[in-house]
């Protein structure tokens, strides 16, 4: 499970300075002990084993580790996990519930928004901070806001398509 | 990858951070967003012996105009809220203009101007709309405050003007002289990837003459070019086809482009005039609509 760049063990030695650090994670409360130089992707995937969200290209570039924070997307490669102390973090595992998936999850399985699904929780975190605040996205407005998340198999069309899609499902489930 | 040990503080005031800055003469490093200091800490080109976290004071996170027209930034105003800000929107076009386009949307929630100005990448956007504007940045020091103009903040690429035990609180932009107009123009290869070349303009008219004129460049030299003298060709004059190709070749000529992957020298010369004669002409058209 663990990958070539994660080597910070989520296990400190004892001689090693840490911090307690808790974190609203997806509404639930996760306590851990962290070294300052842990990355809250690595935190999120080895402490909390919530390895939904990817690390990609670990350096601030593609977004594959988009969370959301408080609220709006950040790059979880470029935070430091004891900076999220007594913050909300919100990752893609939060996104469906036990029997449901989340209209933006059901978007991109309909209009084929993946294709190798290694981009697919970052575009999925940044599409939903998209819809928090814009409900009723133009397809510019959705390219702009997924301009920081590279996908190297779909040419984008269809995630732009899957954002329209839960979009549409979004608004109708509101109106109801 | 991941960075090498460094202790860590997370001070919720800002004389609590000079004394910590103060307290590890120069072994401390100033964490705002992050968004280029985390990188260079991954990549091992800094590993300072301790972070100092300046997020959690909260004083720090404003944007705000005074009375007399003077742009306030706190040194926690992110980006974004620069993009979103209804503050700006109207005031200060060059900022508005410029914040869409610093990195890309995600970087926006999270890096901060006052950092980024800081960090004095000569690539950077917002170091070539400060010394359009020509702005200020306020140093808080253990001894009291100071003020640095923007034009003596940066020493070289990578380096400020800041002492080691000195926070960067804030930036000052100064009220327009008449009305402020101006815009910044970026050609990137792709979004989030560094400028091949860009324009930072802010004018001050008084009716339809140029009261105050300011200009610099990104991606076409060493360092932020400061082509205040080259624009200055417009001060007292209208804006016509004329002024504005002078300008423009004067402009094009400050720049100091190098050939690399984004582009040969004169194709980065050539964007330059264009940038510089697509913001002015845009300018005139929409005051000749306003008269």
């Amino acid at each position: 499970m663990t990958s070539l760049y994660e080597e910070v063990p989520a296990e400190v030695p004892a001689n090693v300075p840490t911090r307690r650090v808790t974190v609203t994670v997806n509404g639930e409360k996760r306590t851990v002990d962290v070294e300052p130089r842990l990355l809250l992707a690595h935190m999120l995937r080895q402490a909390l084993q919530l390895t939904g969200t990817h690390t990609g290209c670990d350096t601030t570039n593609c977004g594959a580790c988009t969370v959301l924070f408080d609220g709006r997307p950040i790059k979880s490669c470029t935070m430091l996990a004891v900076q999220a102390d007594g913050h909300d973090v919100e990752t893609v595992e939060g996104l469906a519930t036990a029997s449901e998936l989340h209209p933006i999850q059901e978007g991109f399985k309909q209009e084929h928004g993946l294709q190798c699904g290694y981009c697919t929780p970052g575009m999925m975190m940044a599409s939903k901070a998209l819809l928090e605040r814009n409900p009723n996205p133009t397809e510019d407005e959705i390219r702009w806001a997924l301009s920081g998340n590279l996908c190297r198999c779909t040419g984008y069309q269809n995630i732009v398509k899957s954002v329209m899609w839960a979009a549409e499902k979004m608004r109708a489930e509101e109106a109801e | 990858m991941y960075p090498s040990r460094f202790a860590y503080d997370a001070p919720t005031t800002v004389a609590e951070a000079v004394a910590i800055l103060d307290r590890n003469g120069g072994e401390a490093k100033v964490l705002a967003g992050g968004q280029s200091l985390v990188p260079m800490l991954k990549l091992r080109f800094a590993s300072p012996e301790r972070l100092v976290d300046i997020n959690n004071i909260k004083a720090l996170d404003y944007h705000r105009l005074d009375p007399d027209g003077t742009l306030r930034i706190g040194a926690l105003c992110r980006h974004e809220d620069l993009e979103f800000s209804e503050i700006i929107k109207d005031s200060h076009p060059t900022l508005a203009q410029a914040a869409a386009l610093v990195a890309d949307p995600i970087v926006r929630t999270r890096g901060t101007f006052v950092g980024s100005v800081c960090h004095a990448d000569p690539q950077g956007d917002w170091a070539a709309t400060m010394i359009a504007l020509d702005g200020r940045i306020v140093a808080q020091g253990p001894n009291g405050r100071r003020e640095i103009a923007m034009r003596d903040f940066v020493s070289g690429p990578f380096t400020n003007a800041l002492a080691y035990n000195e926070l960067a609180v804030e930036a000052v932009i100064p009220p327009a002289k008449g009305k402020a107009v101006g815009g910044y123009l970026k050609l990137e290869r792709r979004v989030g990837d560094f400028a091949t070349a860009s324009v930072a303009v802010a004018l001050d008219m008084n009716g339809d003459v140029v009261t105050r004129a300011g200009c610099a460049l990104a991606g076409v030299g060493g360092k932020t070019i400061d082509a205040n003298e080259a624009i200055s060709v417009l001060v007292g004059k209208t804006l016509t086809a004329e002024s504005i190709e002078a300008a423009a070749e004067a402009i094009a000529d400050a720049a100091d482009p190098r050939t690399d992957h984004r582009g040969s020298a004169d194709y980065k010369r050539h964007i330059v005039k264009t940038f510089v004669t697509r913001i002015l002409s845009g300018i005139a058209r929409s005051e000749q609509k306003a008269a």
